[in-house]
């Protein structure tokens, strides 16, 4: 059925379908990681068990996010192979090291240490059962750290040779690693983990809130979701900002997909909106700002940009995606840093737990981040094309030599199986964040696993909310 | 003095996959007897002596698959095309094990469901994974640094023989593993599919080792040849030693005997495949050497690893201390 349809297409939207259901995973699990860490390290610290409350509270969706993004992410691994197999050839002795580190520091750490987490509390007690938690963040961190290498050394390769037999072969593993776009690529990403989690956060507080102002883990919670917005989302748009100019600097053609510019100008507008239009180069009903273009891109009003037509077309990414999930994104990173403002004004009234539209804006913006993640994401990775190692090696000369039904079969399964799975997943996901943060473990739960000896009574902690009980 | 890079790695990556093999087989296996058992506690009581280590035991097949694509690129490269099907059900088969250990828990309606994916999938994974393996030991045809043969030569007579081995094969590490972690009940049952399953692994590894020499002139002479033919008469002995550890060690109850003998039942085997094979990674054309990586490569990762890698075996070996012993029904948890 698939004998009409072209491999590499199918191969792309397999990559395109998986990596997207992947990335959201770990974009929560990242940050969720870091968020559990803080909450034990404040109880431990402060004494105050609503901060364990709120860490059971999170450690239970945690450890579905993080065994949906476990099972994903295996996929990715070996998609490489089934896949992209002369890209894994050619690029294997340059990237491949750096994710068989990820490999070697990151999964192994998570998941050594996330049975501890999750069930050992009562076996090591709280100071061990922090290393744990803080070992499985600090792993989070670091595979963040070698992918986010690896994706930027594609995107702006550097350090390497190529062999006799058409490898691409590392020369300086510094360069490789520290490649022209990683240090932006890398805060922008982690950042964007951050908020993420932040407004989901935020939205759940708030969602209970709404429901009970004086709920205090629901007010913990949103206090410190939208410190995070008030903080971390005007940083991170000056974030974005530079990894912005560092693409200009490397990677022109995507900039100018991203603006909207077919033409190369001095002076360019800012354009808003419009309809990016392959057909006559142009923008149709392009709302724009004079010059602004010119202005943020290079610094001064007259500076000249260049516009698409630089490239021959088959060396141009399609525009109209990039186009607007780069304006998905940007718009989505404002909102947030609004909502941080918002909350900030609030907050220095003293009157944080007492608007309920602010509570809505943030129950509204609960999904924000991923939205933005992923938009991000296709910005990045389709602004790319047609490349797969950026300037050197096509993405249609990295395809395995794989018949369209076989990449097509898989395809429909992934999509059948993703759906399913992932479906129920997040289902269980909300109806977790469903129950109230300050009595859902006082309940009996569904899961023997996870309630056992944590009951938030006594105020006092240690042994006698611990007893340490070895088998 | 000289290192060969590619060698080293090639033992470590097969060091990777034995470790994957014996950790996560006896998961997929006691994923694999989930069904047999009807009543939910005891279910309950199954899966919770595998959730603290699972994921970590997945681990090592990523660092098997990535491995691969760091050191041996030209293997993965050949390898993953060649055994396209196959691997893509393992991926999704864990796809439906993995979540079920967390999904099973947060749900009461659907909960029969995560059973049937949790025992479906381990069963999938595991049948997929033998069916591989019997492939790759056939042979797999590479022509100019590509994968050359047809999308079906993974399907074969032979192929499905080792499937069904490492089905039976994981399940009995999956049922020493419960005789190992569990009392009363399941421990019996346990006990049970361990002679049956075990005395079956013994039966299907008799038949794999007697095909796989005539499916090839290599293995034949390297069975049969001085001096490997010392360990062709050597392994088999130790096979039938552990064969009769682990038959004793169910017949007096003991916990540990019967799990420790059916791992060297895999190490053994593991050790007869690898005899098959060297020099070669993708058989019966490319090398060890051919397939890996520049020494830049190698070399690189091979000083973290140097380092890394005691330390991941410390702490997974810490995590297993911290659920040691008989996981307890009652305290409802690990």
């Amino acid at each position: 059925m698939f004998d009409n349809f072209d491999a590499a297409l199918l191969a792309r939207l397999q990559f395109a379908f998986t990596v997207s259901f992947h990335i959201v995973f770990p974009a929560f699990s990242i940050g969720l990681a870091s968020y559990l860490a803080v909450l034990e390290g404040l109880w431990l610290w402060r004494k105050d068990d609503a901060f364990l409350t709120i860490f059971n509270y999170w450690k239970k969706i945690f450890a579905v996010a993080f065994g949906m993004g476990v099972v994903s992410g295996i996929v990715m691994s070996y998609q490489f192979g089934t896949n992209w197999s002369v890209f894994s050839d050619k690029a294997g002795p340059v990237i491949g090291p750096l994710m068989g580190y990820e490999v070697l520091t990151a999964f192994f750490l998570e998941a050594g240490f996330l049975g501890v987490m999750l069930f050992g509390l009562n076996r090591v007690g709280p100071r061990l059962h922090f290393f744990a938690t803080s070992m499985v963040a600090f792993g989070t961190l670091l595979s963040a750290f070698w992918i986010l290498s690896v994706n930027s050394w594609m995107q702006t390769p550097t350090g390497y040779g190529i062999n006799d037999v058409g490898q691409f072969v590392p020369l300086d593993w510094w360069e490789v690693i520290f490649n022209p776009s990683f240090p932006y690529r890398l805060v922008h990403m982690v950042l964007a983990a951050y908020l993420t989690t932040a407004f989901v956060v935020g939205g759940v507080g708030a969602w209970h809130l709404l429901k009970n102002r004086d709920n205090r883990s629901a007010q913990v919670m949103f206090s410190m979701a939208m410190w995070m917005a008030t903080i971390v989302a005007p940083v991170q748009i000056l974030a974005g900002d530079f990894h912005g100019l560092n693409t200009l600097d490397h990677q022109p053609a995507k900039i100018a997909a991203m603006e909207g510019h077919y033409e190369t100008r001095h002076g360019a507008p800012l354009i808003l909106f419009g309809l990016p239009n392959d057909e006559t180069e142009t923008v149709q009903y392009a709302l724009e700002i004079p010059k602004l273009g010119s202005m943020i891109l290079t610094h001064a009003w007259d500076g000249e940009v260049k516009g698409l037509k630089e490239w021959p077309k088959n060396q141009r990414p399609p525009v109209a995606i990039v186009f607007f999930s780069f304006r998905v994104m940007v718009g989505i990173g404002f909102a947030m840093a609004a909502v941080g403002l918002w909350s900030a004004w609030r907050r220095l009234r003293g009157d944080l737990y007492n608007s309920r539209n602010l509570y809505r804006a943030a129950v509204l913006m609960t999904p924000a981040g991923f939205i933005a993640v992923l938009a991000g994401w296709i910005t990045t990775e389709v602004g790319r094309q047609p490349y797969t190692v950026y300037g050197l090696l096509s993405t249609a000369d990295s395809i395995s030599p794989i018949a369209a039904p076989a990449v097509g079969g898989s395809l429909i399964a992934f999509i059948i199986v993703y759906f399913a799975v992932f479906t129920a997943g997040g289902f269980y996901i909300l109806r977790l964040m469903g129950k109230d943060p300050d009595t859902a473990l006082a309940t009996v739960d569904i899961g023997p696993s996870r309630t056992a000896g944590i009951t938030p009574g006594p105020a006092t902690r240690g042994e006698s909310v611990l007893p340490t009980s070895n088998s | 003095m000289e290192f060969d890079l590619a060698f080293i790695w090639a033992a470590l990556i097969a060091f990777a996959v034995l470790a994957y093999v014996i950790l996560d087989g006896f998961d997929l296996g006691v994923g694999m007897l989930f069904l047999f058992f009807k009543r939910e506690q005891d279910r309950d009581l199954m899966m919770n002596t595998v959730t603290p280590v699972w994921d970590g035991n997945e681990t090592w097949l990523v660092l098997g698959g990535g491995g691969l694509f760091a050191v041996f690129p030209l293997a993965y490269a050949t390898i993953m095309p060649a055994l396209y099907a196959p691997l893509i059900a393992m991926l999704l088969g864990l796809v439906f094990r993995g979540v079920a250990f967390e999904f099973r828990w947060r749900t009461r309606r659907a909960k029969f469901l995560w059973d049937w994916a949790f025992a479906g999938g381990s069963f999938i994974a595991t049948f997929a994974q033998g069916i591989a393996l019997g492939a790759l030991v056939q042979g797999i045809e590479v022509i100019n640094r590509a994968y050359a043969g047809g999308w079906w030569d993974w399907l074969t007579p032979f192929s499905l023989l080792t499937g069904a081995a490492l089905v039976i094969g994981y399940t009995l590490l999956g049922a020493t593993w419960l005789n190992m972690k569990t009392d009363g009940y399941v421990q019996q049952r346990a006990r049970g599919y361990a002679r049956v399953t075990g005395a079956a692994t013994l039966g299907l590894i008799g038949a794999v080792s007697l095909w796989t020499p005539f499916l090839n002139d290599v293995f034949l002479t390297r069975w049969f040849a001085w001096p490997t033919a010392v360990f062709s008469a050597i392994v088999p002995v130790l096979v039938l030693l552990c064969a009769w550890a682990l038959f004793q060690g169910l017949n007096n109850q003991k916990d540990y005997v019967p799990f420790l003998a059916s791992l060297g039942i895999f190490v053994l085997c593991y050790v007869g495949i690898l005899i098959s094979f060297f020099p070669y990674m993708v058989p019966p054309s490319v090398t060890i050497w051919d397939a890996a990586a520049p020494d830049a490569s190698l070399g690189f990762l091979l000083v973290g690893t140097a380092v890394l890698l005691p330390l991941i075996v410390a702490y997974t070996g810490y995590a297993y201390w911290v659920f040691r012993g008989k996981t307890d029904p009652t305290e409802g948890y690990h």
